[in-house]
């Protein structure tokens, strides 16, 4: 029982964005949130490292109630890899990933040695030494995805949560970050659009439907035809991966097509 | 303390995955990122410099041994009654000190608050404290209001209205909770102009030789500097820096976003808070003892960051001896260059300001508004 919501709902604006959704994510497992466009996933995530305000329920961490904990503490235990939005103030990756040890330090400490070897490792785990000294904003979207996931090593929190963490990238860096996510060992919550990915990566899948859990369970047993269908509203046929055997859901186009026609 | 910023190593390539350990004091690549105590020694050398020109240089000849001599007479003690006494004493070194404190005053305030509303365009006077002031100073110029106070009378119209401004754009920019990006700037610049408004209107209904005077103190100067402006700015100065660098950790994960912020174990409203009452108390300070002097509060703030980066364990005692030394030397400049006559200092550092701003911009990797360059 690591993490875990208990009938989460927020409202945003008046509106109920998210209503009464439960779910639990075990100790070292990745669990995928997924859900079409608004459906409520960031909407979640922000509500756990409190950007958002719930209206019902509870978030526990190993039992204890997480919203309750001074937010430093908390910050201790869960690290955030969200969009970057564009930023007006030119941080090397250095500092970037220095901005982890936040959490961790009272207002006058100075950057211990300590700190400074922490960032070194996760810039190094994450394969971005050599771009210590540069700008964050001169790196490409891999890079600075990849500089991200150091600072939340440098956090050193047990808990990871992901919003969209491969949007923008291409397809090996998608896999590169995924990978690397799971390579860290820690309890990560994603937000994922892509429900190829998706099946890929995660042990466990939660299909929210407008603010709803739909349903959760393995990504084998979650993502059939019918239940894609049903959320995303779109036709999907399933296949299997020949590599793993996880489910792939490959869209379908609306007009039929002859795969022997000539082009 | 700066010993987390050299410990990158230098660009070594774009190997992704490279195995090689950076070595954490290894960092010819950016000599100007080595040492922060190398840095603040230089630019407190270079501040020295300038407060002894400016007490040196004026429209009376002294010699640099002159200055230091009148100087270390009061602080021993033994004062001669000379002229010279008299002129360093009580009338170039207040004026030089005091455009020292508002000089770091305005870097600080202009700095922090670009990071609050998130805009590189924001200066020390978007909040309204500054139109505030004026609508207090004009007030006590034009109709002669709170004339009981004698010579403290129009500072203290000045800190009234802009306390009256900072007051009025926090509670507008409250609702809801938070100070918001938006929400502040927004209310900031409603302010400004409808302060604006009144302080055109109080112009246009007094007598035209009398609007002389306002004008005058809209533009800033040091001109009607002593001893006793020091002590209020100086402290206020010195209690924001403290908090603020304390604060400098939080200040650099707010200036990457609110939500990254708060991911980070950062309480963004209280922050947020703090910050608008700090920096309005300085930057409110500052123009009651000076009148309004534009281009520093914006400009030094980002030459800084060109130079050192943008971590505000840096960027704020450098800011603050870089926005002394600069507001030194423009205020020797607007007395000089026309001398006897005095030019508004806001001239000089609108005239320096923007060429040195636009000459950084050019030469380094530097950004606004998320587009990399």
């Amino acid at each position: 029982m690591s993490l875990e919501l208990q009938d989460l709902s927020v409202e945003l604006d008046g509106r109920l964005i998210v209503s009464g959704v439960s779910l639990t994510v075990a100790d070292g497992e990745f669990a995928g949130l997924l859900g079409p466009n608004g459906s409520g996933k960031s909407t979640i995530l922000k509500a756990i490292y409190r950007v958002n305000k719930l209206t019902a329920g509870r978030v526990l961490l190993d039992g204890h109630d997480l919203l309750a904990q001074p937010l430093r503490n908390a910050a201790r235990r869960v690290a955030v890899v969200a969009q970057e939005s564009a930023v007006e103030f030119a941080l090397t990756a250095w500092e970037m990933v220095m901005l982890g040890r936040v959490p961790h330090r009272r207002s006058f400490d100075r950057d211990r040695g300590e700190d400074r070897e922490i960032v070194a490792d996760a810039m190094q785990r994450v394969g971005a030494a050599g771009l210590a000294n540069r700008s964050f904003h001169s790196l490409s979207g891999g890079e600075k995805q990849r500089v991200l996931i150091a600072r939340a090593i440098a956090q050193q929190a047990d808990h990871l949560l992901l919003d969209e963490p491969t949007n923008h990238l291409d397809v090996r860096y998608q896999v590169e970050v995924l990978e690397l996510v799971r390579s860290l060992g820690v309890t990560v919550l994603a937000a994922l659009h892509d429900l190829n990915l998706a099946s890929l990566f995660c042990d466990s899948v939660h299909l929210l439907a407008s603010g709803h859990l739909d349903q959760h369970g393995a990504p084998n047993d979650v993502l059939t035809a019918a239940s894609v269908e049903r959320v995303y509203g779109a036709a999907v046929v399933i296949v299997t991966h020949p590599d793993t055997g996880a489910v792939q859901p490959l869209p379908r186009r609306r007009q039929t097509v002859t795969p022997e026609r000539p082009i | 303390m700066a010993q987390d910023l050299l410990g990158s190593p230098a660009k070594e390539g774009t190997h992704h995955n490279s195995n090689a350990t950076p070595p954490p004091h290894d960092s010819r690549s950016q000599s100007l990122r080595t040492s922060l105590p190398l840095l603040l020694l230089i630019c407190t050398a270079f501040l020295a410099v300038a407060i002894t020109a400016g007490v040196w240089l004026g429209s009376v000849g002294l010699s640099p041994g002159s200055v230091w001599a009148v100087i270390w007479q009061h602080l021993t003690g033994r004062v001669h009654n000379t002229v010279t006494n008299a002129l360093v004493w009580d009338l170039r070194l207040p004026r030089v000190l005091l455009a020292a404190v508002v000089g770091a005053a305005l870097t600080t305030a202009g700095g922090v608050i670009q990071v609050l509303v998130r805009n590189a365009l924001a200066d020390p006077f978007l909040l309204g404290v500054s139109s505030g002031a004026s609508v207090g100073a004009t007030a006590v110029l034009l109709f002669g209001a709170l004339t009981a106070l004698g010579l403290w009378a129009l500072e203290t119209g000045a800190i009234l209205g802009a306390l009256g401004a900072m007051i009025i754009v926090f509670v507008l920019a409250r609702q809801g909770g938070q100070l918001a990006p938006l929400q502040l700037t927004l209310s900031g610049v409603v302010m400004a102009g409808l302060f604006g408004a009144i302080t055109s209107f109080m112009i246009f209904k007094a007598n035209p030789q009398a609007t002389q005077s306002v004008l005058f103190w809209l533009l800033g100067s040091f001109g009607n500097a002593a001893w006793a402006q020091l002590p209020e700015p100086t402290i206020a100065l010195l209690v924001a820096i403290v908090y603020l660098m304390a604060q400098a950790r939080s200040l650099n994960a707010l200036a990457m976003g609110a939500e990254v912020a708060t991911s980070l174990g950062v309480d963004v409203s209280t922050l947020r808070r703090d910050l608008f009452l700090v920096t309005s108390l300085i930057a409110g300070l500052s123009v009651a003892v000076s009148g309004v002097i534009g281009f520093v509060g914006l400009v030094v703030p980002h030459i800084v960051r060109l130079v050192v980066g943008s971590d505000h364990r840096r960027t704020l005692p450098v800011g603050v001896l870089v926005g002394a030394s600069f507001m030194v030397l423009s205020d020797l400049l607007a007395r000089t260059i026309v001398s006897p006559a005095e030019m508004p200092i806001g001239v000089i550092t609108a005239i320096i300001g923007a060429p040195v701003l636009l000459v950084l911009i050019r030469r380094r990797t530097y950004m606004y508004g998320g587009a990399a360059s």
